[in-house]
């Protein structure tokens, strides 16, 4: 079923999954996964509520243990990549408590706090790289703002520039195109295209199909395991999709070209 | 007070109550607890740990009376029931089907009852008011000593993390993936609080403390959008209201405590109502 990505001889993969399981108390959340990612793709994780897709990231984090298996970030174990601030997580805009006191300047700032010294206080270096960061998501004019004063894109962005700021090679995205207006946008494209060519490995957690196929080169498709993954052109069948989601009919999710199909 | 009323003079109402031992160190304790209880409550308001504030200041009952009763500092005492109730309120809330919240009051009462129990039982010399009630006109040089060293350790631990414990606020997931232990950070902020609880226990009593551990935080919280500004007018707020408490206990003849927690309730409504951006009675708004 899974069809091999194809790797350059000697790179090692940003995102490597070895059959692993992961249950809470008791319960499946995830079995058998396999996958391997290589560096400077931009991946889909396409699977519906409760597939674990959030159990995957938790894993890649490093906040839940697999009981079985092994996962690697950029050829390590995740406790060293965690060190090394080699993931960063970028939230659904509803999970951040956005009247918080800081502003959009601080926020970024907390993507350095990993590389900070005990007492977290920022160097010239770090203060350059969050001004690069907020430069490359166009905020560097709203810095001074508190976060909350922000619209729902320009957090998105907000949150981009941290992941930037802290130099993360993966970065996990949940839900990022939901509430989003066309700026940001087309301004995460080009910088998931920039990502790439920089190396870095970006997954995405969603179920909008749609911005998969126009985002995303690879896609990993899951239910409770990966059941596929590999080139999205490939993997994006009907029969894969209606495996994932569990026999319910995609055909909203598709496009026109499919839903002719589906008619005939 | 039998004075006269040609004799009033604002110099004279602050200036004379300084002439007594027992009110300077009452302002003086007043302040300074004040002052660490409202940085601490810039953490709680925005962790939303009122209620887990309320659960520990009542929790430590028990541990102050048996700490008296054996001899021992009483922010021993209320530092292993403090951490020891929310320990538990995890346990319960882990192995039953109870909402948080329930648990929460269910343990909280559970401790204090217990605490009065044992105040009622254990012969000593300690005065039930005092607990409940504070009596920073009546404290005594070790509770004096006591307070400061609390205060010392509680401000130092605050100090000393405070960019971590404000990502653990803001965004736990984060400081979690960046590799902050934000476990110790859970633990640390609820020592730091049983702590704060036994100082605020010094100058309005176990039931008003959690007073003080949350309204200087959501003065300051509608009056600013910097956390470093916040911290900053929450302590100047609580120390400022524990200060003029003092005042118009003494010469208005009320209970200190009581009196303390009022200031900072107006204060608490002034900033509701006529705080720039956030009271109701607000001038300006942000714009996207």
């Amino acid at each position: 079923m899974n069809s091999v990505i194809s790797q350059t001889q000697g790179e090692v993969p940003g995102i490597e999954a070895l059959e692993v399981c992961v249950d809470y108390n008791g319960t499946v959340a995830l079995y058998d996964a396999s996958l391997s990612l290589k560096s400077g793709s931009i991946c889909g994780l396409v699977g519906m509520n409760g597939a674990g897709k959030s159990t995957f990231f938790k894993a890649l984090m490093g906040f839940v243990r697999p009981s079985r298996g092994a996962i690697r970030i950029n050829g390590l174990p995740v406790s060293q990549a965690q060190r090394d601030q080699a993931v960063a997580y970028v939230p659904q805009n509803e999970e951040v408590d956005f009247s918080f006191p800081v502003s959009v300047w601080d926020v970024v700032m907390m993507g350095r706090y990993g590389s900070m010294n005990f007492l977290r206080v920022s160097r010239e270096s770090d203060r350059q790289a969050v001004k690069h960061a907020l430069e490359r998501v166009e905020l560097l004019e709203l810095r001074n703002r508190p976060i909350g004063s922000l619209s729902g894109g320009q957090r998105k962005r907000a949150f981009l520039a941290r992941a930037i700021a802290q130099r993360a090679s993966v970065l996990l995205l949940d839900e990022p195109f939901s509430g989003v207006d066309v700026r940001t946008e087309k301004l995460m494209a080009e910088l998931f295209l920039q990502f790439q060519k920089e190396g870095r490995t970006i997954l995405i957690s969603t179920h909008d199909l749609s911005h998969v196929r126009d985002f995303c080169d690879l896609v990993v498709l899951i239910n409770k395991t990966v059941l596929a993954y590999g080139e999205t052109s490939e993997i994006f069948t009907q029969e894969n999709l209606t495996m994932t989601f569990g026999g319910m009919p995609p055909d909203v999710l598709s496009g026109p070209t499919t839903s002719a199909e589906l008619i005939d | 007070m039998s004075y006269s009323l040609a004799s009033i003079t604002p110099i004279s109402l602050l200036a004379e109550p300084l002439t007594h031992e027992f009110m300077r160190r009452a302002l003086m304790v007043s302040a300074l607890v004040g002052g660490v209880c409202g940085l601490l409550s810039c953490y709680m308001t925005l962790k939303g740990w009122a209620l887990m504030g309320d659960a520990v200041s009542h929790a430590v009952m028990p541990g102050v009376v048996v700490a008296y009763a054996l001899g021992l500092p009483f922010s021993i005492g209320a530092f292993i029931f403090g951490v020891g109730s929310v320990a538990l309120i995890g346990f319960v809330k882990q192995k039953s089907r109870i909402k948080e919240d329930t648990v929460i009051g269910l343990v909280f009462t559970g401790f204090f009852a217990f605490g009065l129990v044992l105040v009622s039982k254990i012969k000593s010399n300690i005065d039930l008011m005092h607990i409940l009630f504070g009596s920073p006109l009546g404290i005594s040089s070790n509770d004096i000593q006591q307070t400061v060293i609390i205060s010392f350790v509680v401000v130092l631990i605050l100090l000393l993390f405070r960019r971590d414990l404000m990502l653990y606020c803001f965004d736990a997931t984060h400081a979690r993936s960046i590799g902050i232990n934000t476990g110790m950070l859970h633990y640390l902020l609820l020592s730091v609080l049983s702590l704060a609880a036994v100082a605020g226990l010094q100058t309005v009593g176990i039931i008003l403390v959690v007073a003080m551990l949350i309204t200087p935080g959501a003065t300051a919280y509608l009056l600013t959008d910097r956390f470093d500004r916040m911290t900053f007018l929450a302590i100047i707020s609580s120390a400022i209201s524990s200060v003029l408490g003092v005042y118009i206990s003494y010469w208005s003849d009320i209970e200190t405590g009581g009196s303390i927690v009022l200031v900072q309730t107006a204060i608490f409504l002034l900033a509701f109502l006529f705080a720039p951006r956030y009271g109701i009675l607000k001038s300006k708004g942000y714009t996207h």
